[in-house]
């Protein structure tokens, strides 16, 4: 047992855990936020995805202990003054969901994602990108149209800043 | 998982310290096949040593032909380096297909060699490569490294620090990819030195682990071109068989992943 100490979303947390605590349960049942979904539980499906230091990860294969003193981004993070990232406006738009469990994790996914590759992605690249989340609903269709409707925007209000 | 406690090493001798006081401990690095393994508890060591944050560990280096990976480089980071890029992108092209992003973001080089698993991609990069494994004690050259289905040289409590190698003037990697886990159902490396001395080396198919293959070396030094593996008989007898393929089946991905890598290269 020890205090695991990190940033997420943007604030100082701190609680004791057992040192086998996965960050999955650490994020979902010491700090309570349970917007990131423990899937597979087995490193394949991606809804628990969160973003550590800036990286896409799996967060049901990190110890908590490992993230301490990391900075964590969940999906709970990503709204800024209650408007939708554009990733999560462009899911809304496109339909990108059905039951939504994967949700989460694919959205997580797709930030990584445009920020690596930006404007120049395109549908085999997000294709490709999605191996390591699984939807069971979609048929990926509609979420890799939001993806690349995401960039898109993305790109353009970036364009538009400069 | 069993309970365990974590450690994080600050230095290489801090690492090797703190496992030598551990009961059963284990180094872990990114962690992606240990930490999967502890949850389904077939492994279940009391102390785990965390090599993440080891500073000398870290880095990709290229001087010229001369290349070194830190062990704790991330798959993401040999495939997204550009210096490597220009030396040998055969083995960034293989770090890309490792998995997902997610994995890649955190697994490394140093735990997928120390683990040889026999379907992972890197024993094949660095036995066609010549590569040598460095470790806190003494270089290991990548043919005494590779010992069997997840067993190498490293003795207890010895831990990998840099892999490496001389960039080839030509290399390219091919897999099958088992769809499910992606992992290798077969892969061969092959790479060609400025002297003509060509490797082959094959994962993800051999009963015994990663392996070279001498008939299709000679017949590419003989000639650099995939139809120069036609006439090439893989024998199935030391090949791997379970529910994904059998033998014979991985004897003909060999050939066809051969000429696959040939023609990337």
């Amino acid at each position: 047992m020890a205090k695991v100490k990190m940033t997420v979303n943007g604030r100082q947390v701190g609680s004791d855990c057992e040192d086998r605590t996965l960050l999955v349960h650490f994020l979902r049942e010491n700090l309570a936020l349970t917007g990131t979904h423990v899937g597979c539980d087995t490193t394949q499906c991606g809804a628990c995805v969160v973003h550590m230091d800036g990286r896409s990860v799996k967060s049901c294969t990190i110890l908590a202990a490992q993230a301490a003193g990391s900075t964590i981004l969940t999906i709970e993070g990503l709204a800024a003054n209650g408007e939708l990232h554009p990733v999560q406006a462009a899911f809304k738009a496109n339909h990108g969901l059905q039951c939504g469990f994967c949700t989460p994790g694919m959205v997580m996914t797709a930030v990584d994602m445009i920020r690596r590759h930006g404007a120049n992605l395109d549908e085999a690249t997000v294709r490709s990108e999605l191996d390591g989340n699984i939807c069971r609903c979609t048929g990926y269709h509609n979420i890799v149209k939001s993806i690349l409707a995401a960039a898109a925007e993305m790109a353009g209000a970036q364009q538009a800043a400069e | 998982m069993y309970a365990t406690n974590y450690h994080r090493a600050s230095s290489v001798q801090d690492a090797v310290k703190l496992k030598s006081e551990a009961d059963e401990g284990k180094y872990l690095s990114g962690g992606m096949t240990l930490i999967a393994t502890m949850k389904q508890r077939l492994a279940a060591p009391s102390d785990l040593v965390d090599l993440r944050h080891i500073p000398d560990l870290k880095g990709i280096s290229v001087n010229g032909k001369s290349v070194r990976i830190g062990a704790a480089a991330t798959h993401f980071d040999v495939a997204s380096s550009v210096e490597l890029k220009a030396a040998c992108p055969a083995i960034c092209d293989l770090a890309h297909h490792i998995g997902d992003p997610h994995v890649r973001h955190m697994g490394t080089i140093g735990g997928s060699v120390a683990n040889n698993d026999p379907a992972a991609d890197y024993p094949a990069a660095l036995l066609a490569l010549d590569a040598v494994v460095v470790t806190n004690a003494r270089e290991i050259k990548a043919a005494d490294f590779f010992t069997g289905l997840f067993e190498t040289a490293l003795e207890e409590g010895e831990m990998i620090v840099a892999v490496t190698f001389d960039a080839p003037a030509k290399a390219g990697y091919a897999k099958f990819r088992n769809p499910a886990s992606r992992y290798a159902m077969t892969g061969v490396f092959v790479a060609r030195r400025d002297d003509g001395d060509v490797r082959v080396a094959v994962t993800g198919a051999g009963a015994g682990g990663v392996f070279r293959h001498s008939g299709m070396e000679a017949a590419l030094a003989a000639s650099w071109s995939p139809d120069a593996l036609s006439g090439i008989a893989v024998d199935p007898s030391d090949l791997l068989s379970d529910i994904h393929a059998n033998a014979e089946y991985r004897a003909n991905l060999v050939k066809v992943m051969a000429k696959r890598a040939v023609a990337a290269a």
